[in-house]
């Protein structure tokens, strides 16, 4: 059977020089993402391009694109978040394009890897950490102390919340690495019954269009958890920087 | 025993967890559908808090999935 951790494999396209005998290298991770970066860049700008009063079909996915992640700010974290509509719109549809480019086959999944992220999940963290303290000084902390509490059970209620806000970055970055993970690795473990089913002969040939119809549905599914992913991303971004403009429960 | 297999043993011990989050999961969209059936007007207003809580379940068997990952790669 084929490996099916084989996919996620980085490997170097060209070398950038050296630092501290670390090799500094362009790698097929950074390839996609500049592709992503690519690809965003030509979506928004192209559908920008025209600016037509009815809508083109370009037009129409940047302007529903933005209306989302507007819509989504602005009901969990109010009008005051939509300063960070920059931020939010990166994410999700940096998150959203580099997975459905991943879904392509023989292409390679960027947000698979745990690096890129918790890079990702631990910028939104510092984002509320900075922020929480900047708007709101040493107040930040009536985050972690929620109102009509009685004062007995307090210091655990305190514990539990401080302890829930420092595990934000782990839950927020493995949670859409796992899910691309092993997305990626079942439709590669279906495939490979496929091919293995096939090479039995005629009775085999039958066999193996259940794997394949299989592999067919998961794809469809695994377009849904693409952009469900980035959408609770985003979300959860949100979320969280709603705690650092309206700290108090 | 050998540290090695009871590391794997240690790994799938620990992706019993994640059976708690599928079906907190599972409690969370049945319930939306539920209540959705019953009021439809009022369940695209739901809709961020539904996949908030599905988010939040979904954390604590990724704690136990990522406890499974570290054994296996990382430890």
């Amino acid at each position: 059977m084929a490996d099916p951790i084989h996919q996620f494999e980085i490997t170097k396209i060209a070398t950038l020089g050296h630092i501290g005998g670390h090799e500094i290298a362009f790698t097929n991770s950074a390839l996609y993402m500049a592709i992503t970066v690519v690809g965003i860049w030509a979506l928004l700008v192209g559908g920008s391009a025209s600016r037509a009063l009815v809508p083109g079909r370009m037009q129409s996915i940047a302007e529903m694109s933005y209306e989302f992640v507007a819509n989504t700010i602005q009901s969990t974290a109010g009008k005051e978040g939509m300063k960070f509509f920059p931020l939010v719109f990166t994410l999700f549809m940096f998150i959203l394009v580099a997975n459905i480019i991943g879904l392509i086959p023989y292409t390679f999944t960027v947000t698979s890897h745990i690096i890129i992220t918790a890079a990702l999940a631990l910028l939104v963290f510092l984002t509320v950490i900075v922020y929480g303290f900047y708007k709101n000084g040493l107040g930040f902390f009536r985050l972690f102390v929620p109102s009509g509490i009685p004062i007995y059970i307090l210091p655990l209620i305190v514990f539990i919340e401080v302890l829930s806000f420092l595990s934000r970055p782990i839950s927020h970055s493995v949670r859409l690495f796992a899910n691309m993970l092993a997305g990626h690795i079942t439709l590669k473990v279906f495939a490979s019954f496929i091919t293995l089913l096939g090479g039995l002969g005629i009775f085999g040939i039958f066999g193996a269009t259940l794997p394949l119809i299989l592999v067919v549905a998961l794809t469809a599914l695994e377009l849904l958890v693409a952009f469900l992913q980035a959408y609770v991303f985003a979300i959860l971004t949100c979320i969280y920087l709603n705690d650092a403009i309206h700290p108090g429960h | 025993m050998d540290p090695l297999a009871a590391k794997y043993i240690g790994a799938g011990i620990a992706c019993i967890g994640m059976g708690g989050a599928g079906a907190g999961v599972g409690i969370i969209f049945g319930n939306y559908l539920a209540a959705a059936l019953r009021n439809p007007s009022a369940a695209q207003g739901q809709f961020g808090n539904l996949i908030f809580g599905f988010a939040v379940t979904e954390a604590l068997g990724i704690f136990s999935l990522l406890i499974a990952l570290l054994l296996l790669f990382a430890l």
